[in-house]
C-alpha cells in the first residue's frame, strides 16, 4: 500500500541520504509526482543537495536548506518544507538528519504528517554500522529518534552494506538482526536496499538497487 | 557475520581509544571532528568511562593534563581551530612529561577557515605548536582502517617515551566512511611509577610539574627530554613506499593527499614515468633516511600537500637540497586531484623542476 510522505531516518551513516534519493527516482520512474527534502540540521556533508544535479535531471524538485552543502553550518530549514506536508498533490520524501539530534528537526512538521496520517516513517538499517551491530542496539536509536521526531516508526529497510566492498554474502549475513528487529518491533520491512551490482544476486525479492551513490573523492585504495 | 564494520573516521579513533584502554575523554564539538565526540558521548557512560563536554577547548586540555597525571590512557580531540587553542596545555603536558593523545581533525584556515579538509596544520603539530623546547609524536593516518590503528599506537608510544602523541588527521579523513577491522581489546598495563596514585603512606610522593625555579635544573630536564627524543628518531619512524625501487620522480605526500598521490604514481607508471611515493606515517619523527635514500636514484621530489607548503622544507631538509623538490597543493580546503599530481609528476620528470 503506497503512502504519501516517506521519512527516512536511522543512526547517521546508516544511508538515509542515499535511500531517499534512490527511492524518489524509483517513484519517479513508476510515473509518480515527487518532491524530496532535506532536513538535516545536523551534518554538514553528505547532502541530498550532492544528488542534485540527478535529480533535477529527473525533474524531481528538491527542497534543501540554503546553506546545504556550504562551508556556512548553519541549521536552518526552508520555509518550502511546509508547502510538503500541507499540500497533498504529490508524493513527499523527507531525509531526515541522523540519530535523535537529527529528528527533532521533524517536530515541527509533526502535526501535519499525523493529522493527514498517509505516511511512512521509515527506520534505515546498518548492521555493520558500529552502535547498531544488533537489533536490540538500533531499537534503542529507534526509540530515541521517535522521542525527538514524535512520530512512532512503521516499517524497517535494510541497508546493511560495507560500502564498497560488500557481497551479497555480507547482506544476508544480517538476515537474523532483521528478524529479530522485526520481532522487537512489529514493523514490516520494506525493503532490502543494496548498491545496483548486487541487484541480481536479490532478483524476486523486494529490493531497492542503489543506482545513485555519491562519493566525496577520486582517491586511492588504502586497504 | 563479517568482524569488519563500516565506520567514519572520526568513529573508528573513538572506537579504537576505548580499545586502547582510554576511559577518559575531554572534548569540546567542531566540525569536522565532532562524531568523534559523539561517538564518546555514547560510549563511554556504558562502560564505566568518562565523557566530558568542557567549557572550552582550553579546559579540556588541562583536564588531560590532570587525568594524565594519575597515569590513566587520555584524549582529547578537536579541529584546527580548536588545537590552537589548545597549545598552552600540550606544552605544559610535554613539560611535564605526561603521555597523552591529542587528535587534530584538520580543517582550512588560518582563523576560522572552513570546514573543508586541510593539512596546513602540519608546522604547528611537527614544530611545537605550544611554547618550549619540546616534540609531539605525529601520526598521519591515510585510511578509516589507519584512524583505528594508529590511535592504538599513539597510546602506546606516547607511554613508552612518556610524552604527548598528536594523530594529525584531515576532515576527509575524519568523514570518510571505509570498512574497518577494528583493533582487539588492549589488556596491556603500561607501569607508570611517576603517577599520583596516592602513596598509601608506602612511598615518597611524586610530583608532576612543568615548573623549574633553578635553570640549571631545568636545561638538564631539556637535555635529558632530548636525549628521548632521540631514541624516538632512532627507532619509530614509520612510512610506506609505493613503487619506489626504480623511482626516477620521488612524490612524498601523507593522509588524504597520499591516497591521491598514489592514484597519479599509477597512471604516471602506465605511461612510462618511474614515479613512485613515500608517505610519511610518522610526521615526527620524519622519515629522514627514507628521504635521503630516495635522493640518490630520484632526480626530484613533489610534496603533494593541503597547504601553502609545509612538510616541503623537512623533504629539502632530509635530503639537503640536493634534489629540486617542487609543490604541488591545493589549500584552503580543496584537495588536489590526481591529474593535478600527474601533471607535477610529468614536469619534474621533464626536467621542469
Amino acid at each position: 500500500m503506497m503512502k504519501r510522505v516517506y521519512l527516512f531516518a536511522g543512526h547517521y551513516g546508516s544511508g538515509k541520504t542515499n535511500i531517499a534519493v534512490n527511492f524518489a527516482l524509483k517513484l519517479h520512474r513508476e510515473g509518480k509526482a515527487v518532491k524530496i527534502a532535506d532536513l538535516d540540521v545536523v551534518n554538514p556533508y553528505f547532502r541530498t543537495k550532492d544528488s542534485a544535479e540527478d535529480l533535477a535531471a529527473a525533474g524531481i524538485e528538491l527542497i534543501s536548506p540554503a546553506y546545504a552543502n556550504s562551508n556556512v553550518d548553519l541549521p536552518a530549514l526552508p520555509q518550502e518544507i511546509y508547502g510538503l506536508v500541507q499540500n497533498r498533490d504529490f508524493c513527499a520524501i523527507m531525509d531526515i538528519g541522523g540519530d535523535e539530534r537529527g529528528a527533532l528537526a521533524l517536530g515541527r512538521y509533526r502535526p501535519y504528517i499525523l493529522e493527514e496520517n498517509n505516511y511512512e516513517m521509515v527506520f534505515v538499517a546498518n548492521f555493520f554500522r558500529p552502535l547498531t551491530r544488533t537489533a536490540e542496539e538500533a531499537v534503542e536509536v529507534m526509540r530515541e529518534i521517535e522521542q525527538a521526531g514524535g512520530i512512532p516508526f512503521s516499517a524497517i529497510v535494510n541497508n546493511s552494506n560495507l560500502g564498497a566492498e560488500t557481497t551479497a554474502a555480507d547482506v544476508r549475513a544480517t538476515a537474523a538482526q532483521v528478524q529479530k528487529l522485526r520481532e522487537l518491533t512489529g514493523l514490516p520491512l520494506l525493503f532490502t536496499s543494496v548498491k545496483a551490482d548486487l541487484a541480481e544476486a536479490f532478483a524476486g525479492e523486494s529490493v531497492l538497487p542503489l543506482q545513485l551513490q555519491k562519493k566525496i573523492i577520486d582517491e586511492g585504495d588504502f586497504a | 557475520m563479517s568482524e569488519k564494520v563500516l565506520m567514519k573516521g572520526n568513529e573508528a579513533i573513538a572506537e579504537a581509544a576505548i580499545r586502547a584502554g582510554c576511559r577518559h575523554y575531554f572534548g569540546y564539538p567542531i566540525t569536522p571532528q565532532t562524531e568523534l565526540a559523539a561517538y564518546m558521548a555514547k560510549r563511554m557512560p556504558k562502560i564505566g568511562g568518562c565523557f566530558l563536554q568542557a567549557e572550552s577547548e582550553i579546559a579540556a586540555i588541562n583536564m588531560v593534563y590532570g587525568v594524565s597525571s594519575t597515569g590513566k590512557r587520555v584524549m582529547t580531540s578537536s579541529s584546527s581551530p580548536g588545537v590552537s587553542l589548545k597549545q598552552e596545555g600540550i606544552s605544559y603536558i610535554a613539560g611535564a612529561d605526561l603521555p597523552a593523545l591529542i587528535v587534530n581533525v584538520q580543517r582550512g584556515g588560518p582563523g576560522l577557515g572552513g570546514i573543508q579538509p586541510s593539512q596546513s596544520d602540519y608546522f604547528q603539530a611537527t614544530k611545537g605548536g605550544g611554547h618550549g623546547d619540546y616534540h609531539l609524536i605525529v601520526l598521519a593516518p591515510a585510511s578509516v582502517q589507519e584512524m583505528a590503528d594508529l590511535t592504538a599506537k599513539c597510546f602506546e608510544l606516547a607511554d613508552k617515551y612518556r610524552m604527548p602523541s598528536m594523530l594529525l588527521a584531515d576532515g576527509t579523513m575524519g568523514q570518510m566512511m571505509e570498512p574497518v577491522l577494528l583493533p582487539e581489546e588492549s589488556d596491556v598495563t603500561v607501569e607508570k611509577p611517576w603517577a599520583l596514585t596516592g602513596t598509601k603512606m608506602q612511598r615518597e610522593h611524586n610530583i608532576v610539574n612543568s615548573l623549574y625555579l633553578k635553570p640549571e635544573e631545568l636545561e638538564k630536564t631539556n637535555f635529558d627530554r632530548y636525549e628521548r627524543y632521540k631514541q624516538v628518531e632512532e627507532n619509530e619512524v614509520m612510512y610506506e613506499e609505493f613503487m619506489m625501487d626504480d623511482a626516477e620522480v620521488c612524490v612524498v605526500a601523507f593522509g588524504i593527499a597520499a591516497r591521491v598521490s598514489k592514484n597519479a604514481v599509477v597512471e604516471a607508471r602506465k605511461q612510462g614515468i618511474k614515479a613512485g611515493l613515500l608517505r610519511p606515517i610518522t610526521l615526527w619523527p620524519f622519515p629522514t633516511q627514507a628521504v635521503k635514500k630516495a635522493a640518490e636514484h630520484c632526480k626530484a621530489f613533489v610534496s603533494v600537500e593541503l597547504s601553502m607548503g609545509q612538510m616541503i622544507e623537512d623533504i629539502k631538509l632530509a635530503s639537503d637540497c640536493q634534489r629540486p623538490v617542487v609543490l604541488c597543493n591545493r589549500a584552503g580546503g580543496m584537495i588536489p586531484s590526481p591529474e593535478q599530481v600527474l601533471e607535477s609528476v610529468k614536469n619534474v620528470a621533464g626536467g621542469k623542476a
